[in-house]
């Protein structure tokens, strides 16, 4: 499943720093139409979510590095550090993203089918079960207050399995810097909130009909061969 | 946010038909209301917290603020906190002490316990509907328009400063307008803002349910910023929200009472 990360026609912007080599970023289309996901996550909430949400983190973000560069070739410390919060959001808010929509796959595409191989194994080695995994994600996907995300990561240094949670955009490598995320589940509102409202158990008892495990198991397979 | 589980707490008010009337002895309010009689119930066995319903009708913030959003927003979110509170803390020393207490000795100089985030949402909701009225907005008058040009140079220069701190409180939170007395040492917390002067007026913008009780400010007017607030109305459009509330929402009588009791 081609994913095409090129600057997409939705991107007009071009680099007024191409000169200086500055990466910008840009939004990445989705692999599947807004609507292929429904009924667990409805063409409206996707659509708004990409086209809008994800598309600001992308926005700010190459702002911010705009002015990072400016402020560091100036040599303005102070700058460089105010600048950090905005870049661990709006950069936090694209990396993260650009992960969820890969972790999404409609049905017919495989979309809930469960993981196969070596990533199975671990699953059912390190949590009992896949259906014990997903509880597990589920209640502290749940719990958690305000914004943020749940993730199952894969430690690359001891090779084990992990749950967490990030608050706000903040990426699950803050949690661990061995931490490479397998799959993540957005709990912002905005992921949810037109079709469940305050429901979130229900977002996230229903997400899992669209989870895309052979992403998941190829990111497993490159971290732990 | 956990799905309310079947709310089961006993209100004598129906859906907000009319002005509440300030039941609850455990909430107390923090500021004076005007023109409304309170009925303290006396001999409280517990310290129940109670889900007031907002001084107008869910559909009265029309087309500003939708009747479903309050369903929601209201019936469902504030409610949960609030019935999600009174779990917690029934039976344990929390009981007895009123909504504020409870705020403050569970927001634990940070080190939050378990019921802080149901406690200080509940205050922070009620004290947001109080914040709004029918036919709000406008500017306001008087001695709190005084301090305003005082502390911000102009209206227009805190109303900027309002919208870009709701603006810019990244992910879910809460900004606010507050009377800060001088105390740069609060004990339960770090102050944000220790270095102004005394008794002033100043925006700061909190995370999560954290309020500025826990500074030891007086809040005086909030907008919440968590995307449940807005996204039903507005969705991603959270300026346009701000804008709006600003405009046509925000109820000045209050803020002024706020003031009043807050210098008193």
């Amino acid at each position: 499943m081609a994913l095409r990360t090129l600057v997409s026609r939705k991107t007009l912007r071009t680099s007024s720093l191409g000169l200086r080599g500055l990466q910008t970023f840009s939004l990445p289309d989705l692999p599947y139409d807004y609507g292929a996901l429904e009924p667990a996550i409805s063409g409206e909430i996707m659509q708004l979510h990409h086209q809008k949400h994800h598309q600001t983190y992308v926005t700010n973000f190459n702002k911010a590095i705009e002015q990072l560069d400016g402020a560091a070739s100036k040599g303005d410390a102070s700058t460089i550090v105010k600048l950090q919060s905005a870049i661990k959001f709006n950069g936090g808010g694209h990396v993260n993203h650009s992960i969820f929509w890969k972790n999404l796959a409609p049905v017919r595409e495989g979309g809930g089918e469960p993981p196969k191989g070596s990533l199975g194994w671990a699953i059912d080695n390190h949590f009992g079960s896949l259906d014990a995994l997903v509880q597990k994600i589920n209640a502290e996907g749940a719990a958690l207050q305000g914004s943020g995300w749940v993730w199952l990561g894969v430690d690359k240094e001891l090779k084990h399995l992990v749950v967490e949670t990030t608050a706000n955009q903040d990426p699950l490598v803050t949690k661990g810097p061995n931490l490479v995320p397998l799959l993540g589940i957005d709990v912002w509102e905005h992921a949810y909130y037109l079709q469940y409202k305050n429901v979130r158990p229900d977002y996230l008892k229903n997400i899992w009909k669209v989870i895309n495990w052979k992403y998941a198991g190829e990111v497993y397979e490159k971290e732990c061969p | 946010m956990a799905a309310s589980a079947a709310a089961t707490i006993v209100s004598p008010f129906k859906c907000g038909l009319f002005p509440s009337q300030g039941f609850s002895g455990s909430t107390r309010s923090f500021h004076l209301r005007k023109n409304q009689k309170r009925t303290v119930r006396k001999a409280v066995v517990t310290a129940k917290i109670d889900l007031k319903p907002p001084p107008y009708s869910l559909d009265a913030l029309e087309p500003h603020m939708s009747r479903e959003t309050f369903e929601y927003h209201w019936g469902k979110h504030h409610r949960a906190y609030v019935d999600n509170l009174n779990k917690q803390t029934v039976g344990t020393e929390l009981d007895t002490k009123s909504l504020e207490e409870i705020i403050l000795v569970t927001y634990n100089k940070g080190d939050l316990l378990p019921s802080f985030n149901n406690a200080a949402q509940a205050w922070n909701h009620e004290f947001f509907w109080e914040s709004m009225k029918p036919g709000g907005g406008g500017k306001p008058t008087g001695e709190l328009l005084e301090l305003i040009n005082r502390d911000f140079g102009s209206f227009e220069a805190f109303v900027n400063e309002f919208k870009t701190a709701a603006a810019t409180q990244f992910g879910s939170g809460w900004a606010w307008l507050v009377y800060k007395a001088n105390r740069p040492d609060v004990g339960n917390a770090v102050n944000p803002r220790p270095s102004e002067e005394d008794k002033n007026l100043v925006v700061v913008k909190s995370q999560n349910a954290i309020n500025p009780l826990v500074w030891d400010y007086s809040p005086l007017l909030t907008i919440d910023v968590w995307e449940h607030a807005y996204y039903l109305d507005f969705q991603n459009r959270r300026p346009d929200y701000i804008s709006t509330f600003m405009e046509k929402l925000v109820s000045w009588d209050a803020v002024s009472s706020r003031l009043e009791a807050a210098k008193a």
